[in-house]
């Protein structure tokens, strides 16, 4: 098991291969469909968007309402491919780290490897165990998304599986 | 058989305790299938990711919070007598169960009004879908269950013709379940409705998502169909979170309708490995 702190680093992307077993301690910031069109439109307009993404891991996720108590609710990946249409765009603009579940498609991974990032899979359906491991968050924007704003979450070893690696490598075509 | 009055007012507790019962507590013949899984697997990742979800499952039942974030679209199966009166209204009652289940219970809000222009969150998890049966007695039983979109994303129908059989039938359930791979959160429940019309399919599909993975249909044939094609699908290799193993389902249950004698629809429902129904009679 391989621990890795956030944000990603170069180096730290190289030694990653696809199948990696690793916990992830650090920020990341989350998004799913609604705060990626929003991103995605803004991007493609040239203009600035509300979150600096440079060097960034987002986490494909909207959590369960936090009960009293809990610093978040059940918070596992929903599947990235509805993700697919904006992710190369984010990556080219700097993003280094994906989290969430399921395959990718070629431009995925394409943009992964021209940009030295990588794509981490958490394990579907796993939310209240996931969620212990994140142990702080704040908004950042998009609130009126609810579920679906973007927030910075605060992890220690988040588990998670090397799913493409900087070279291209994908865990899903393995099997 | 008299009139039975029942007030509105239980029917929405009832609709309540259901939609949070489900979030909460595993069904018993999943995590039994989880455990079993478990010790068949051989690879590390596989008994690993299996040994989170029986851990996740865990912890949502004691601490009574959700076991995954995506607590679902309510789906609701209610068998009603027909000598049932109810004091108040059957349709509010039951979306009045549903806003307090998702507000009070601490479960996503996952429903949006318009699907294509709008999409704005409903904030209440409502409406829910109700399908409704008028069965004679006067009793309302009603089975209900959060539907999680990764896994019916995943779901397909085809119109097939007769000349297809049954060796067609399979061949459009494992394609189904191949191409949705690691997608749904395997180990996946796959319900699969053969016959009646197009939405009548659908409908059974669903509905087979809903039954027990420890029971199977009455009809041997159908029976025999189920464990072929659980077989197969295990075959398949994506296992467990799609990480690879020998455990890609849990359950194949098949519902059949009759049909017209130029039809043979088959609707694949996919559900993850939460498989969340419950069910309460009043």
């Amino acid at each position: 098991m391989k621990r890795i702190t956030l944000p990603l680093t170069d180096e730290q992307i190289s030694t990653l291969k696809a199948g990696d077993s690793v916990l992830l301690t650090g920020t990341m910031i989350t998004g799913r469909d609604a705060a990626h069109k929003r991103l995605f439109e803004l991007a493609e307009k040239g203009e600035k968007l509300p979150v600096d993404i440079k060097g960034e891991t987002i986490y494909y996720v909207g959590p369960a309402p936090a009960k009293p108590g809990y610093a978040v609710g059940p918070a596992g990946p929903t599947s990235s491919y509805r993700m697919d249409k904006y992710a190369p765009k984010l990556l080219d603009m700097g993003l280094k780290g994906m989290v969430g579940k399921g395959r990718r498609n070629d431009e995925v991974i394409k943009a992964v490897v021209r940009n030295h990032a990588v794509y981490f899979a958490a394990i579907g359906g796993a939310a209240a165990l996931i969620a212990k491991s994140i142990k702080k968050t704040e908004p950042i924007c998009y609130e009126d998304l609810g579920t679906e704003s973007i927030r910075r979450y605060y992890v220690e070893d988040f588990p998670c599986v090397v799913a493409v690696d900087c070279k291209g490598n994908d865990v899903y075509n393995n099997l | 058989m008299e009139t039975r009055k029942i007030n509105a007012r239980e029917i929405t507790e009832t609709v309540k305790k259901l939609f949070m019962d489900c979030n909460y507590f595993i069904g018993e013949d999943i995590l039994n299938a989880l455990e079993k899984a478990r010790e068949n697997e051989t690879s590390d990742t596989a008994e690993s990711v299996l040994s989170q979800i029986i851990e996740n499952d865990k912890i949502a039942a004691e601490e009574e919070i959700p076991m995954c974030q995506d607590t679902g679209i309510a789906v609701l199966f209610v068998e009603y007598g027909d000598k049932v009166f109810i004091d108040g209204d059957f349709e509010q009652a039951v979306q009045q169960g549903v806003r307090e289940a998702y507000t009070d219970g601490y479960l996503r809000k996952s429903v949006v009004d318009d699907p294509v222009f709008d999409r704005i969150n409903t904030k209440d998890n409502t409406p829910a879908i109700i399908h409704t049966r008028i069965v004679s007695g006067d009793k309302i039983r009603i089975t209900a269950g959060g539907k999680g979109f990764g896994s019916e994303n995943m779901s397909a129908i085809k119109m097939l013709t007769p000349s297809y059989g049954v060796e067609g039938v399979k061949s459009f359930i494992l394609d189904t379940v191949r191409a949705a791979g690691p997608n749904p959160c395997p180990p996946i429940v796959v319900g699969v409705g053969i016959g009646g019309t197009f939405e009548r399919a659908a409908q059974l599909a669903k509905k087979a998502t809903f039954r027990s993975i420890d029971t199977s249909n009455p009809d041997e044939r159908y029976r025999a169909l189920e464990k072929e094609l659980l077989d197969e699908i295990n075959k398949m290799g994506f296992g467990p979170a799609g990480l690879g193993g020998k455990t890609c389902a849990l359950g194949v249950n098949i519902e059949t309708s009759p049909t017209h004698i130029a039809g043979m629809p088959v609707a694949v429902n996919i559900c993850c490995h939460a498989a969340r129904h419950k069910t309460a009679e009043i």
